[in-house]
């Protein structure tokens, strides 16, 4: 992962309760990782220096999980009220789908779970694709319910294992997608390079959703 | 944060150490001492040395024995966590997982129920950058065990060098093994390295090896300054 930003980069946005902290080299690197081998520019910079202009300059945002542990997060939730305005693409894993649900309206919710577990997608999305079973990694004490314009893309609406806002390209999967499912970022980071490229993704997702 | 390492004495779990160490305090290296060849969790050919390592480190080592039953062994681990929680007040555990779920997963759960940590700082990890990396910052490790075709007897005690990580990434491609041994298809034993205060020379040493399958057992080894 480059230090040197770069318009259009893919901005991972670690959510660790400290800076430069252990859990960074399997929650964050593996995302960046798998991204850079499949051709897509990426830093990482930890939420509590994320500055407007890094939101200006990059192409969308990964928010990345957290240790099993680390729920320092869930107290610093207005460090995430920008997500409220952000129009580009966003995909929260596990804290960051939590996070996502909270700035929206939705709550976190205790729903502890470890290891692989079927996921039955149950709604079309230009991310996960068309409904059918996968399965997903999963390491959380907690989830987050689907808050107000989301649709429920895999889950319960209390505890929802993925979902995207009705208008916005944002996503949230509460399983890590770097194990089995490295697809997901892939095709998030493909959308985002559709994007530069022109042809518009995220209307293409608005274009979806409002069918 | 005051962790404690899961410690084979192979390249994965030193490697693990020495990341954790960036920034943390490794109070324990915590070995499970296994007394079945067939251990899914623990065994490994030169377990018994990573006493002489933990001097080498030095880093106090637990050992704790495990009978090798499958299920058994995690109460065991999740024993030996406690006993290493209890005595050195550790508040996580660091593993070398790379790719296995189920490793992992039980390891999280453990650390879940005892109120610790878990961190696995190789994760997904690139497995011939992980192997250079290894190298290239002066790890001298040697493969002590093979469990899989087409892996012959040379293997045995050799040094995991630039050119046997060529050798690996060319049977990865042909015959899809994992080149740091992920699905057990090899095990390796750390001498030397950065974090070593001391280096372990090898006086003495057996060769077992059948059909694929060998270990370069440790008899004899010293200490020596670096």
């Amino acid at each position: 992962m480059t230090a040197v930003e770069a318009k259009g980069d893919i901005l991972l946005l670690d959510l660790a309760s400290q800076q430069a902290h252990l859990s960074r080299y399997e929650l964050v690197r593996p995302i960046g990782s798998i991204l850079q081998k499949a051709g897509h520019a990426c830093h990482v910079i930890h939420y509590s220096d994320l500055r407007p202009e890094d939101l200006q300059e990059c192409g969308g945002v990964i928010l990345c999980g957290t240790a099993l542990m680390d729920n320092g997060y869930a107290e610093n939730l207005s460090a995430f009220s920008w997500l409220k305005d952000f129009c580009r693409p966003v995909l929260g894993i596990c804290a960051g789908m939590q996070v996502i649900s909270a700035a929206f309206g939705g709550s976190i919710v205790s729903h502890p779970s470890i290891g692989l577990e079927k996921i039955d997608i149950i709604q079309a999305s230009p991310l996960l694709g068309g409904p059918r079973a996968i399965e997903g990694y999963m390491l959380h004490n907690f989830a987050a319910s689907l808050p107000e314009d989301f649709m429920l893309l895999a889950g319960r609406a209390e505890a929802a294992q993925a979902f995207r806002h009705t208008v916005r390209p944002i996503y949230g999967i509460i399983f890590h997608p770097e194990v089995r499912n490295r697809w997901i970022l892939e095709s998030f980071a493909a959308g985002l390079a559709h994007n530069r490229q022109g042809s518009s993704y995220e209307t293409d997702l608005c274009n979806e959703s409002s069918q | 944060m005051r962790l404690g390492v899961l410690f084979s004495g192979g390249k994965d779990s030193v490697y693990a150490c020495r990341l954790a160490m960036e920034a943390n305090s490794v109070s324990c290296l915590i070995t499970l001492i296994s007394e079945s060849p067939e251990s899914y969790m623990f065994h490994t050919p030169n377990i018994r040395c990573t006493a002489m390592q933990a001097r080498a480190l030095g880093i106090t080592r637990l050992a704790w024995p495990t009978r090798g039953v499958k299920e058994e062994e995690l109460d065991d681990l999740q024993a030996a966590i406690a006993a290493a929680r209890d005595q050195y007040a550790i508040q996580g555990i660091v593993s070398g997982a790379i790719e296995s779920v189920y490793q992992a997963a039980r390891v999280q759960r453990i650390c879940r129920e005892l109120h610790l940590w878990c961190f696995n700082p190789l994760w997904q990890a690139d497995q011939l950058d992980h192997l250079r990396r290894l190298c290239r910052e002066g790890y001298h490790t040697i493969i002590s065990g093979v469990y899989a075709y087409p892996f012959d007897s040379s293997w045995l005690g050799a040094e995991l060098s630039e050119e046997k990580i060529a050798a690996l990434e060319l049977l990865q491609k042909k015959y899809k093994i994992n080149p740091s041994g992920e699905g057990g298809e090899l095990e390796t034993f750390v001498l030397d390295g950065p974090l070593f205060k001391k280096r372990i020379e090898v006086l003495r040493a057996e060769q077992r090896y059948a059909n694929y399958s060998g270990q370069y057992i440790i008899r004899e080894a010293r200490l020596v300054e670096k």
